[in-house]
């Protein structure tokens, strides 16, 4: 059996991977040598508990083992947790998260980040979250890929051979009538000046950010929600929220040099759940919405134990 | 009466910040929400199935100017909200502060008159200021919404005897608090103080659950339309006892 994933985000490279691992021939088809999409530009978080702030107990699920799942897989997966923080005249927002997650504990958070010392009086610790370099951990998934004797093609001209694992994202709005786009935007900055060493989110009732470190003095902050199919670069607006909940962070952000802005479509679903969808004879993995490397590895098992246990009915 | 439109519900929601398109969907749905307010200066052309999800709820979509600074960007955002939505009204929102987001009264003045002449049927955010209030009916509005407080602040109505005179000052035009609403009971207390509905977003959206929270805010509201219609009794500087007290013995 052969199944052709189309689509080399984190849902198609999941995919590939959770099939190839249980013995199935994969080929990976991505039209796009270079890669895209919303995946490039995700902040790598692996935070169920944050993120059912405002998601549905279904993402926490899914989320719940993620952090093992990358760990088994790539190099490079940080068990630090999550800091959340607020300045001090929105210190309620903190007081709201705190009720609307579980999970954390309150810290002082200079004794956790020693770099943000006496900037804020109290914070929210997430001791069980992790987080990730994205654009590294797809790079270890496709090489691995690779060992496992899966098949990759990149830039167009191959055509599928196997049952299609449709992984496009928001390219599948041709079979997924109902996904739509939530626009993101982001900044990539490098400073030697400041050390962080597990994301941290900055809360404001208008803008919330977050700043995920990556490594070599290189801090990814993001991202922007917007109810748009707009692909335009950063808006100026947006680089400046960012920039100053950045610099509300920490004011040495202010002379970090950007070394990247970038602006991403996030395939979602009506209620913004990531699904795994059988339709037209086809599967699906979308709608992965701001939980790509969240959700990914759970949907990608799920797939995978349902196709597999066709087979054995089938034969 | 809005602009010869007749609402059985008093309350208008904003769509922003809602955790999903379902749960804003299912949201409205609890409120019993016939308005629905949502902005077009953010997400452009480009924010057209969202808008799509919104015109399936079925309520009538009140396009509002909500992000901009000066009369010619409002102007311009109403002419693009009448051409998506297909609709003359249009919430009026020129922004004088970027962190307060408080009215900037001349530009909204400026815009209003623009908007109208130009046959827009305009609902201006403004505060409670009269003559204000007087130069907007005076450039064609016929409905007011003066803010109860900053927008996204949950503080209520801030300036009561301000909202007060307003009421009293305004007997026949639709007056419409927008803003500032943090808790169902001020809801109920501004449709107990005789305005004609109110419109509002995070409370409901940031609430940990939307759509426990929007029922809530229907039931407050109905209760304050029907506590005024039923007249309140006014409040004294005594207490008044509701049995006879002739005869006690004076003990003093």
């Amino acid at each position: 059996m052969m199944f052709s994933v189309l689509g080399a985000g984190v849902a198609g490279l999941c995919a590939a991977t959770a099939l190839a691992e249980r013995g199935a021939r994969v080929e990976v088809i991505d039209p796009s040598p270079d890669p895209t999409g919303a995946s490039w530009y995700a902040g790598g978080m692996l935070a169920p508990y944050c993120e059912a702030e405002a998601a549905p107990d279904e993402v926490f699920t899914m989320g719940r083992d993620a952090v093992r799942w990358w760990a088994e897989r790539v190099p490079g997966v940080l068990k630090n947790g999550t800091l959340v923080v607020a300045p001090a005249r929105d210190a309620v927002e903190l007081d709201r998260f705190a009720r609307a997650t579980r999970g954390h504990a309150w810290v002082d958070p200079g004794t956790i980040e020693p770099d943000l010392q006496g900037r804020f009086a109290r914070g929210l610790f997430y001791a069980e979250e992790a987080h990730l370099d994205p654009r590294a951990a797809a790079r270890a998934l496709r090489d691995r890929l690779i060992a496992l004797g899966a098949e990759l093609h990149f830039g167009t001209g191959a055509t599928p051979r196997g049952q299609i694992i449709d992984c496009r994202g928001l390219t599948s709005r041709d079979h997924l009538t109902e996904l739509r786009a939530v626009r993101g935007e982001m900044l990539l900055v490098e400073t030697p000046e400041i050390t962080l060493s597990r994301p941290v989110r900055l809360l404001h009732p208008r803008f919330p950010c977050y700043i995920v470190p990556r490594g070599e003095n290189r801090f990814m902050i993001g991202a922007t929600m917007v109810e748009s199919d707009d692909d335009r670069p950063v808006t100026a607006r947006a680089a400046m929220e960012l920039l100053s909940a950045a610099y509300t962070l920490h004011p040495a952000f202010a002379e970090a040099a950007i070394v990247e802005m970038g602006a991403g479509l996030r395939p979602s679903l009506p209620d913004n759940v990531p699904r795994v969808l059988h339709r037209g004879g086809r599967c699906h993995i979308n709608g992965l919405y701001r939980h790509g490397f969240l959700t990914a590895p759970a949907l990608a098992e799920e797939l995978a134990q349902t196709l597999f246990q066709e087979h054995r009915h089938a034969s | 009466m809005f602009y010869k439109t007749e609402l059985s519900s008093r309350l208008f929601l904003g769509t922003a910040q809602y955790p999903s398109p379902a749960i804003l969907a299912e949201a409205i749905r609890a409120s019993g929400t016939e308005v629905i307010t949502v902005s077009l200066r953010r997400e452009g052309p480009g924010g057209g199935v969202f808008r799509d999800l919104i015109a399936a709820t079925g309520c009538r979509v009140l396009p509002n100017t909500a992000g901009c600074h000066s009369a010619r960007e409002a102007i311009t955002t109403a002419h693009m909200a009448r051409e998506v939505f297909g609709t003359n009204w249009i919430k009026l929102e020129v922004i004088g502060h970027a962190d307060t987001l408080q009215p900037d009264p001349f530009a909204l003045l400026e815009a209003a008159r623009v908007l109208c002449a130009e046959g827009f049927e305009v609902f201006p955010y403004t505060t409670e200021d009269l003559i204000l209030g007087e130069k907007l009916i005076e450039a064609g509005c016929r409905v007011l919404m003066p803010w109860g407080a900053p927008i996204g602040s949950g503080q209520g109505l801030r300036n009561i005897e301000g909202l007060r005179s307003m009421r009293a000052h305004f007997p026949d035009i639709p007056l419409v608090i927008d803003a500032g609403i943090g808790a169902p009971s001020q809801a109920a207390q501004a449709m107990e103080m005789g305005f004609d509905a109110v419109l509002l977003n995070t409370a409901v959206a940031k609430a940990l659950d939307p759509v426990g929270m929007a029922r809530a805010f229907r039931q407050a509201v109905e209760a304050g339309l029907a506590a005024h219609r039923a007249g309140l009794m006014p409040r004294r500087d005594m207490a008044a006892a509701s049995t006879p007290i002739f005869g006690m013995a004076a003990l003093a």
